[in-house]
């Protein structure tokens, strides 16, 4: 794709010689050019280096008030969870247990996808109204709640890409096409290949009607 | 007595009469046939529908599924979720055949509910490390050259999720129903892209939709070229408002929340943007406490529909197995089917296109007398894959992994032809 620089100087070229026609064959014309507000009011998104985010700041203390109003009723006054809404504090050390607990600070490999999650998609139900202050602040109180930055910590554009999460390390690249090789080129067997078969589970020996905090979680 | 009682009275006499004189001579060659000791009034009386006029035509001017199948719908499970809006609905795969899923019937996720959009008012803009970022309209796409009809399946990542830890949900609606399978109209990705121009540096896309979740993914580049597309069309008609209408993106034969709906916005950057759904949700916990990310292609699988806990068998005799297979890294090239718990193995018969990426419809006929079955199938795809049981699964990966699980299902058929979700050795 780097010769798309020069593409383009020879297809001003054939313009000079050709006219229009022959350069409305190399870009179609369909669409306009997305003008920088447009880009800018939807282009949101925030990666881990800290690219995307906005100019602000809060601290752990207003994210406290502002979340106690806006986030407590779901996700509980201390992010416990209340009913089956996700818990968002907690959960350190559980992620080898019978019950992991997939929070910020026991899961999460990266901040980043907490501020950018809270901008995009939270209060639940009414999305996209936080400043980028109160984004900050909110953000702030949840790192706090998992210990991660002091309570007196003020978080802003400039010291959020030195926030590391306790889990960062703890994904590694999908490696089944190797680690499950033995899951291919096999010949299966089709005679005789068992010779007991006994019924180790049955669904309805399970209660699955609707409880609130009882089965597993589909997200 | 009206002249239409009188004629159905010497009509069922008369049937009777035949019925009568015939049995005794077809007897010999008839044995094993069933045999009505009274006349059917199904046949022998004249229904209301056989006699008085119908609706007519536009009176149904977007027509329903008869009365009789209402039963045929997408059911949730509540206690998964906290709320409606964030939550899954499941296909009845039970009650459906051939590989085309209805439109009404695909399965629904949604993080924030149904988007109801004004096609006039959508917009889809491209933009990041591209030479023109781009803003185009529906119509502007529907004007675009090299127009695709392609037929896949979108499986989420969590289908079967229920089952890590043993059999739990009893009916294939619930154990395998975050399925469906429809032909989609759209164009290629790479027409955009193209269109747009990705430099050199561009590496991965960030495809996000216009819900209130604004549901973003990190795709890289190389499958957005290879086989991407942004679709407005599912099985020749506009996309329905709970599967993105009017666009969402494909990625075929990887998993379904990367399938954005509602598609507003796609940037061009030279990293993954490390999205709350590809950090926290769809990464797969292993035993260790590790987690596999970016698993985003959908293992060969397969379940069978009928026999299953909600299509029990009807009674002895001869029987139709029917199920589905499919693979996100190819076609199905063969299924196998077991009645015995897996002691023993048939091939069964594939029937329909097999095509790479979509649902392939699998039948297995078989005579009942009444013992106790133990049914599963395996997929093989064309890779080479055979679909692992679900203890092999749980030997590499532990139980809390949620995502990907492809293992094979079983299914206990009862002596009364009513079947059960089990596991087995």
């Amino acid at each position: 794709m780097s010769k798309f620089p020069r593409l383009a100087l020879a297809v001003a070229a054939c313009l000079a010689i050709f006219g229009p026609a022959v350069a409305q064959q190399q870009v179609l014309p369909l669409g306009r050019a997305a003008l920088p507000a447009e880009i800018a009011a939807w282009d949101i998104d925030v990666r881990p280096d800290g690219q995307g985010l906005p100019a602000g700041k809060g601290s752990v203390k207003e994210g406290e008030q502002l979340f106690l109003e806006q986030c407590a009723a779901c996700h509980g006054e201390f992010g416990e969870g209340a009913g089956r809404w996700p818990p968002i504090a907690g959960g350190v050390g559980s992620l080898k247990s019978e019950s992991p607990e997939k929070t910020p600070g026991s899961y999460w490999p990266y901040a980043s996808t907490l501020f950018d999650y809270v901008r995009r998609a939270m209060p639940y139900g009414n999305a996209q109204s936080l400043e980028a202050d109160q984004v900050y602040a909110i953000t702030a109180y949840l790192l706090s709640m998992s210990d991660v930055i002091p309570e007196d910590h003020v978080l802003s554009k400039e010291n959020f890409a030195a926030v590391k999460l306790p889990n960062a390390g703890g994904f590694f690249d999908d490696d089944r096409e190797t680690a499950e090789r033995q899951f291919w080129g096999r010949e299966p067997c089709m005679k005789n290949c068992k010779t007991e078969v006994k019924i180790l589970g049955h669904a309805r020996a399970l209660d699955v009607t609707p409880d609130e905090k009882k089965g597993p979680k589909v997200d | 007595m009206d002249s239409d009682n009188r004629n159905r009275q010497i009509g069922r006499r008369g049937f009777l009469a035949a019925a009568g004189a015939g049995a005794s001579a077809l007897a010999g060659l008839t044995a094993g046939t069933a045999r009505a000791a009274t006349p059917d009034p199904a046949i022998t009386e004249v229904q209301d529908w056989a006699r008085s006029l119908g609706d007519g035509v536009a009176v149904r001017p977007y027509g329903n599924p008869s009365s009789f199948e209402k039963h045929v719908v997408r059911r949730d499970v509540e206690w998964l979720t906290a709320s409606r809006e964030s939550s899954v609905s499941f296909t009845p795969l039970h009650d459906l055949d051939g590989i085309i899923t209805p439109s009404g019937l695909c399965f629904e996720r949604h993080h924030s509910g149904i988007a109801e959009i004004d096609p006039q008012k959508h917009r889809l803009m491209v933009h990041g490390m591209v030479e023109r970022q781009m803003v185009y309209t529906m119509s502007d796409l529907k004007r675009f050259p090299g127009r695709a009809n392609r037929v896949y399946f979108l499986e989420c990542a969590a289908n079967s999720g229920m089952e890590w830890r043993g059999a739990q949900l009893n009916g294939c609606q619930f154990t395998h129903g975050m399925i469906h399978n429809v032909m989609y109209t759209g164009l290629p990705l790479k027409t955009l892209l193209d269109h747009c121009g990705v430099r050199t540096a561009g590496k991965w896309l960030l495809a996000e939709g216009g819900d209130a979740s604004l549901m973003t993914r990190s795709i890289p580049l190389d499958k957005a070229m290879r086989d991407c597309m942004v679709a407005w069309a599912m099985n020749g008609e506009a996309l329905r408002p709970e599967q993105g209408y009017p666009l969402r993106l494909l990625v075929p034969g990887w998993e379904g929340n990367m399938w954005i709906k509602w598609l507003r916005r796609i940037e061009i950057g030279d990293q993954p943007w490390h999205q709350r759904e590809e950090t926290s949700k769809y990464t797969d916990l292993l035993a260790d406490g590790r987690a596999r990310r970016f698993t985003w292609i959908m293992d060969a699988k397969s379940v069978v529909t009928t026999p299953s806990p909600q299509a029990p068998l009807a009674g002895k005799g001869p029987q139709v197995l029917s199920g589905l297979a499919w693979s996100g890294r190819g076609a199905i090239k063969r299924v196998d089917v077991t009645f015995d718990g897996g002691r023993n193995w048939r091939q069964a018969r594939i029937d329909g296109p097999s095509l790479p990426l979509s649902l392939t419809r699998f039948y297995a006929e078989f005579d009942w007398a009444g013992e106790e079955l133990l049914i599963q199938s395996r997929a093989i795809d064309d890779t080479g894959y055979v679909q692992p049981t679900k203890e092999e699964l749980r030997q590499v990966r532990g139980v809390n992994s949620i995502y990907h699980n492809n293992g094979i299902q079983t299914w206990l058929v009862r002596g009364d032809g009513q079947a059960e979700n089990v596991e087995i050795s």
